[in-house]
């Protein structure tokens, strides 16, 4: 059976989730094909037909799609699903907000989140905020499927797929886009980065997330926050990591000022290399981190930041 | 207008959980239970909607064990007007909870439903979306902030990378997440208030919803442990280690 990507695209650009959703499709077997859908994505069309692996690019370029809003999106796929036996996205926000909505109307469940592909039925997902792994096993003719992309390489980009139109029209008086605020920032992408910094509550204030700042530049990093920094108003909730913000897997995480709750560890505990900077020695996060320095993080991090 | 709530009763989120030794599920024998974390945002925005005049009535429901009720009786201390209990003691996928409570919004024909965006046991992240597709509602997910203007319902989403606001044509489901509100506690008049407020059973038989899935827990594995690590005295030694054991910076 043939599988469906659904990619993820924002300004014109592939996300990079997109190749790691792929790399799962393999792990699945079968022929792949990759969807765009959007307004005016030629550019991304390309870059997807370019991703290793994938067969085919089919395109539902209109303005009904311009935000990739749910209602028509998962109406689109819904006509399209016939032709598959799997449909995969990112467990990314947009996902998360289709995919649900697909697997209904298909009449069939959605497996969130899988982090291990064990035969094309059969599928890994952490539950409790990642305390336990549940390997649960689809009996549907139809698989909907998110993927957390942290857990599977990203393919590379040497294909040569073909790329096709699909029809697209379906109106949608349910749902319309009225504006988006999006963060700016010239660091790498949180879900993406390689190395990852991340503030807690015992940053004191959002001002002194600057103190981040020099070794994310040094580092190559992303900056991340616990939820404790994003409540108490210290940076925006787009930069937090856990359960119930973004999971991360880079080779080095520093984790300042966190204590490691449960629900920040669910974000970041298969990162490669962790390290914590904590004034409390007994913080949780000295339990799952590789290496551990105790002291205060304002002394800290400027002598850290010099010797870099 | 109606506002219909929904709440799952699962283990208290400061629980550390354990695997059965059988690796069949996870144990919640003699483990405390609450209500799911995201559905406390779920109420407590339904009633302040009541008490800004917007909404008229709120209305509580559950699928779940019968010991669920004790989470219908916490929201209606916190301000639900009455609750509906799908009683049932088998385990409900998503799929089946979101085919129940169509059938309850099909009976009581909310002009908004919230729900919350995901329950902090199964972390599925689906039941709203769901819910969404079988009633032919446009859907609002992740809301941070929910207004609602004559007809439409002006939605704030979280979304990766900073925030989206839409417009969904009433009636429309909406799922909360973390920043759309912080709950109250309820008071002890309150408690005993929500005793005497109308709760009603049904069953999934009555509904007509057969409680199925298509998908079978294979096994429930405790994940790999991480081994503790050192402490390092100074930066230098941190640096010096992440440079020449870890490998991790150049």
């Amino acid at each position: 059976m043939s599988i469906l990507v659904l990619a993820e695209h924002h300004d014109g650009q592939l996300a990079e989730t997109t190749a790691h959703v792929v790399a799962a499709a393999q792990a699945i077997g079968g022929d792949i094909d990759v969807l765009v859908a959007g307004e005016n994505v030629g550019t991304v069309a390309e870059a997807a037909a370019r991703l290793d692996g994938v067969s085919r690019v089919r395109v539902a370029d209109a303005a009904v799609y311009a935000h990739q809003l749910a209602e028509p999106v998962s109406e689109l796929l819904v006509a399209l699903s016939g032709d598959y036996g799997h449909v995969l996205a990112a467990a990314t926000t947009h996902g998360k907000n289709v995919l649900p909505r697909l697997a209904a109307l298909k009449d069939v469940s959605q497996i969130s989140e899988i982090i291990e592909v064990v035969d094309a039925d059969t599928f890994k997902r952490p539950i409790y905020a990642g305390n336990a792994i549940a390997t649960v096993q689809s009996e549907d003719a139809l698989k909907v499927i998110t993927v957390r992309s942290t857990a599977f390489d990203a393919v590379g980009a040497t294909g040569t797929a073909g790329v096709e139109a699909v029809e697209a029209g379906i109106d949608n008086a349910l749902s319309s886009f009225i504006d988006e605020r999006l963060e700016q920032s010239d660091r790498p992408e949180l879900g993406a980065a390689k190395v990852v910094i991340s503030g807690g509550r015992g940053m004191g204030s959002g001002e002194n997330f600057k103190l981040l700042d020099g070794i994310a530049d040094k580092l190559g990093a992303a900056i991340g926050a616990s939820r404790a920094a994003v409540d108490a108003g210290y940076v925006p909730n787009d930069m937090q990591v856990g359960q119930t913000g973004k999971i991360v897997a880079p080779e080095l995480y520093i984790a300042v000022g966190i204590s490691g709750a449960i629900q920040h560890l669910a974000g970041m505990k298969d990162s490669k290399v962790i390290v914590a900077i904590n004034k409390d020695d007994e913080a949780p996060i000295f339990q799952v981190a590789d290496y551990g320095l105790v002291g205060d993080l304002f002394e800290i991090l400027p002598e850290l930041e010099s010797k870099l | 207008m109606k506002v219909l709530v929904a709440v799952k009763r699962v283990i208290d989120y400061n629980v550390k959980i354990r695997v059965k030794p059988d690796h069949s599920d996870v144990d919640l024998t003699n483990v405390k239970m609450a209500m799911n974390p995201f559905c406390e945002i779920a109420v407590e925005e339904a009633v302040r909607l009541k008490e800004a005049g917007v909404a008229t009535e709120v209305v509580a429901v559950t699928v779940g064990p019968k010991a669920a009720q004790e989470q219908l009786r916490t929201a209606l201390a916190l301000g639900a007007d009455r609750a509906v209990h799908v009683q049932t003691e088998a385990p409900v996928e998503s799929l089946a909870a979101a085919k129940l409570l169509a059938k309850v919004v099909e009976e009581e024909q909310p002009q908004l439903t919230i729900l919350g965006k995901q329950a902090i046991d199964s972390d599925n992240n689906q039941v709203g979306q769901m819910l969404a597709a079988l009633t032919g509602r446009p859907q609002g997910t992740f809301a941070s902030e929910v207004e609602v203007e004559g007809e439409t319902l002006k939605v704030t989403r979280e979304i990766d990378g900073g925030l989206q606001t839409v417009a969904l044509q009433l009636p429309a489901i909406v799922t909360t997440d973390l920043r759309l509100n912080e709950p109250r506690y309820a008071k002890l008049p309150d408690i005993m208030k929500a005793k005497k407020k109308p709760l009603d059973t049904k069953t999934p038989e009555e509904l007509g919803v057969v409680v199925a899935s298509g998908l079978k827990l294979v096994s429930v594995e405790a994940p790999a442990e991480r081994q503790g690590g050192v402490k390092v005295g100074s930066v230098d030694e941190l640096v010096d280690k992440l440079k020449n054991e870890a490998k991790v910076i150049s």
